[in-house]
């Protein structure tokens, strides 16, 4: 297994030793036994996350912007230089393979980041362009650092003015006298901000933002806070949420952007692009499955805890299993299934993602959940929404 | 409700009842007026910044057993609402490390078991046996009280429904129940532990806003607050609300304005208007005269019905029963403003023991003798203190390596035996710092600023009768169908288009909203 260049300090401070593997990094889960205030820290003061283990690729030359635009759904060629784009990449049948970020740091060069290898798919379109794909997983550290003191906090440690940033910016910094590059990026639907940096800075910046939140109530979090406030923010993930098309052992399992909510980053009405074709087609004759929220209603949860004698007790971690949902209560007619959820401590919801046939995919549409309460299946009624349920207004605003 | 008025509903104060109960109102279409005396709203949940670039959550200080459903029906999370848990007790002492319980039970085991290896065993199974009874307690506090001998379905309901969450405990825990609600806490503790140190907070918490002794029976039933919080497990149930619980109040306040209700700030009133026994509105003290179908008012029961509207105007024997509800409040509140964060003796360093909730409670001894003092008119010279340092976790109410420390103190009688509050404040305030200091050494240097609030304080600024944090005494003999009074239990008084949503009606204490929500509904289904 591969330690991240952040390892020695992340074992200090892991008390609860409980680590996951991440794109084969030790990755912490969280730190301590109880994840919670991890959560918390990200929505009320800061957190700090290890992202190391993400994906990384280097992209540069004459025609990488033409190169990435033809691979990715987005037209990259009209990606400002230091901005960002979220972006998904489909095959030839408009089928999503990854997603990710595209950061485009000058003209002709550009930062990808996704959660699983690609640097094959890349290469296999790089034919015909004047451009180069360099793998830089394992030269770049990154750390996430997210939440509502996440400007103060960097800014504190950076030489560089980083307060200007807009939402979905990246800029060259010098943070505690070492170069990175920072994004205002996240995954948690906050304010926040990641680092890219070469491992030789990797541990000052890392002392830097945790000597300097210290004074902001800065946290070091784990993958279990990221996963409740990714859930909130509505954020989808591969290999939980979806299935890479290159990846699935059945046509089932792939899904297209528009059945993914991820429509709005197709930029369909421009040079030819990878899926094109099918994705205009789809787009003509509407998507089959829609990812949506789901708001599993609490009265009825507590009412079956309640008849088995029980206090409401879920679990309060974020579960990640298939979880079947139906238009009935008698459970005949399944409409679809939820792939990952949460509790949410802050909206005192139990919050999921499901993938729902379309025609019952409407908002405010109410439909059964499958709920185990003490052994027993039972059915609650899931109220339909968009998948995004938290949006704080300080993930996008500038400061005064 | 007629329409021959510009408002429906008048509610007087904006405490987070009054809030909760305007936007309930507002959201099922009611035209809303909420009055507030204060320039600034949210009653005793209000964030005030005394001191520059500090906020302090003047009064009330945690948010504890806020009613989960009422976040949800009013979409509380969107307009602000956000709480953080508290995950740590931690109690000081002048030798050893101190105790530490968190939500960590294993943590907490071997925390309590370098005290008692008994009690570290035992505590796991006392904590469930509360659980269990907090189910009860929870069918009590999320309904409105029945009205004794009524034969109405819906009284008859509510009873039936107490009845079978008590039958559920089975005989065991219903024996255990009948102790929990005649019991002291100390003596009920004492059937469980053998640890003075770890009896000394606990029992603490059964006393919090009450001026009765740990050892006074009555008060054990209390600790069951600490084991009804709802998903969030067992010490998940308290938080601080970020930006001080001035933002409970104004999130609510944000909800009751999205569903249409207007809030007016510094506009007391002086008098309710009544018209042949019935209430047609309010007079402010500019003389304004606001008129409405329906009046509802978050100030205490006997301010409402003595000020408002006067003896006079009521049934006597209403008057006299109002008399009878105590009132005496017990507690003041001292905050401060640090330069630095505070490092206790006993446990150095600024770790996560001083992120939940400090209490200055030694043993059930030190919190009787406090209270023996108190009983004869003099405040605590060693008080029980609650502490907390909210900007530890939330960096928003105190600048950047600053902090603010608030201190819940107890006794501080509300009728002193010699002088006057106003004579003594200081006196008061220093004897909390040299209680504090003898834990924190480097206290007394840090201080930026201090600001000394006792029960006659509360009064005159919150409006708090007798300085009564929960606007009456919040015993058994007050509470439920006889909260404030028998008659006055059901948010009605004989005042007609006159209620009341205050904490002074059930269930009433602390920031949990639930007065103001069950009165809102009770209104809405009478007219």
């Amino acid at each position: 297994m591969v330690k991240s260049p952040f390892f020695a300090r992340q074992m200090a401070l892991c008390k609860s030793m409980r680590w996951k593997l991440w794109s084969g990094f030790y990755a912490v889960d969280s730190y301590r036994v109880q994840h919670e205030l991890e959560y918390f820290a990200v929505r009320s003061a800061a957190g700090l996350l290890d992202v190391t283990p993400l994906c990384k690729y280097r992209v540069y030359g004459k025609d990488s912007a033409a190169f990435l635009a033809q691979v990715v759904v987005r037209d990259i060629t009209r990606l400002q230089v230091g901005r960002v784009a979220y972006t998904c990449w489909c095959d030839n049948d408009g089928k999503v393979v990854g997603d990710g970020t595209v950061m485009r740091r000058g003209e002709s060069e550009f930062f990808v980041t996704t959660t699983d290898p690609c640097y094959d798919w890349l290469c296999a379109f790089l034919p015909g362009y004047e451009a180069h794909v360099d793998e830089v997983t394992d030269q770049v550290a990154a750390l996430a650092l997210q939440g509502p003191y996440a400007r103060e906090i960097l800014q504190a440690a950076a030489e560089t003015d980083i307060t200007r940033m807009r939402y979905f910016a990246t800029q060259a910094a010098t943070i505690s006298g070492c170069p990175a590059w920072v994004s205002r990026t996240g995954y948690t639907g906050d304010l926040g901000y990641e680092i890219w940096t070469d491992h030789a800075f990797a541990l000052r910046i890392w002392d830097a933002l945790m000597a300097t939140g210290a004074d902001y109530a800065l946290r070091p979090i784990g993958l279990m806070a990221l996963d409740m406030c990714r859930l909130e923010a509505g954020l989808v993930l591969k290999h939980v949420d979806y299935h890479s098309a290159i990846h699935a052992l059945i046509d089932a399992r792939k899904s297209s952007p528009y059945e993914l909510s991820l429509g709005w980053t197709v930029h369909l009405d421009r040079i030819p692009f990878n899926g094109q074709a099918a994705l205009r087609r789809e787009k003509e004759s509407g998507p089959r499955w829609a990812l949506v929220g789901l708001d599993i209603d609490w009265s009825e949860t507590e009412a079956l805890y309640t008849k088995a004698g029980l206090p409401p007790s879920l679990c309060t971690e974020p579960w990640r299993t298939s979880v079947p949902v139906y238009r009935d209560a008698a459970r005949q007619h399944q409409v679809g299934y939820a792939t990952s959820g949460t509790w949410s401590p802050l909206l005192k919801k139990n919050i999921a993602l499901a993938s729902i046939r379309a025609g019952h995919a409407a908002p405010g549409t109410q439909l059964q959940f499958v709920l185990q309460v003490e052994h027993v299946h039972h059915s609650v009624t899931a109220t339909v929404g968009p998948p995004r349920f938290f949006n704080p207004a300080r993930k996008t605003s500038m400061p005064p | 409700m007629k329409a021959n008025h510009r408002y429906d509903a008048i509610v007087v104060g904006a405490g987070h009842n009054g809030l909760i109960c305007a936007a309930y109102l507002a959201k099922a279409g009611r035209r809303v007026l909420v009055v507030e005396r204060r320039h600034v709203l949210g009653g005793a949940a209000v964030s005030e910044s005394l001191y520059p670039g500090f906020t302090f959550s003047v009064a009330s200080y945690v948010v504890s057993l806020f009613r989960p459903h009422i976040i949800r029906e009013l979409d509380l999370a969107r307009h602000g609402y956000h709480v953080i848990p508290i995950d740590c007790a931690f109690q000081p002492l002048h030798d050893g490390p101190g105790l530490a319980r968190w939500a960590d039970p294993e943590r907490t085991r071997r925390e309590i078991a370098h005290f008692s290896r008994k009690d570290a065993e035992v505590y796991p199974e006392f904590s469930r046996v509360m659980t269990r009874m907090g189910q009860l307690a929870k069918a009590v506090i999320d309904g409105p009280p029945p009205a004794l001998g009524s034969l109405h379905p819906r009284d008859i309901g509510t009873l039936v429904r107490l009845w079978r969450a008590f039958k559920r405990l089975g005989p065991d825990l219903q024996r255990a129940a009948i102790k929990l609600f005649t019991m002291s806490a100390a003596d009920f503790l004492d059937l469980w532990f053998e640890s003075p140190i770890l009896k000394g907070p606990l029992a603490a918490s059964g006393v919090i806003g009450t001026f009765k002794g740990v050892r006074t029976p009555g008060t054990a039933y209390v600790l069951l607050h600490h084991y009804m919080g709802e998903i969030d497990g067992a010490f998940r149930s308290w938080g601080f609300a970020r930006g001080g619980t001035g933002s409970v109040s104004l999130a609510c306040a944000n909800a009751a304005r999205t569903y249409g209700a207007e809030i007016r700030l510094s506009a007391p009133v002086s008098a309710v208007l009544l018209q042949n026994g019935r209430a047609t509105g309010v007079v402010l003290e500019s003389g304004e005269e606001v008129r409405a179908e329906t009046v509802v008012s978050n100030v205490d029961p006997r301010r409402t019905l003595f000020d408002l509207v006067g003896e006079a105007n009521l049934p006597s024997e209403t008057a006299t029963q109002l008399r009878r509800y105590t009132y005496e409040g017990s507690s003041g509140k001292v905050n401060l403003a640090l330069d630095r964060a505070p490092e206790f003796a006993c446990r150095p360093g600024i770790g996560d023991h001083l992120r939940g909730d400090i209490a200055i409670a030694p043993d059930v001894d030190y919190l009787e003798r406090a209270y023996d003092e108190a009983k004869y008119g003099e405040y605590s010279s060693r008080p029980f203190i609650n502490v907390v340092i909210p900007s530890l976790t939330d960096p928003s109410v105190a600048p950047p390596g600053k902090h603010v420390l608030s201190c819940f103190v107890q006794y501080a009688p509300y009728r002193l035996n010699e002088g006057t509050w106003e004579e003594r404040r200081e006196a008061f305030g220093d004897t909390v710092v040299d209680t504090l200091a003898e834990y924190i050494p480097g206290l007394k240097s840090s201080i930026l600023f201090r600001q000394v609030l006792t029960p006659w304080d509360l009064e005159q600024e919150f409006g708090l009768t007798e300085g009564n944090i929960f606007h009456g005494e919040l015993s058994l003999e007050q509470l439920f169908f006889q909260r404030p009074t028998p008659e006055l239990a059901h948010y009605r008084t004989p005042i007609r288009n006159l209620w009341l949503c205050g904490s002074g009606t059930h269930p009433g204490g602390g920031i949990m909203g639930a007065s103001g929500e069950l009165a809102a509904k009770t209104i809405l289904r009478r007219s």
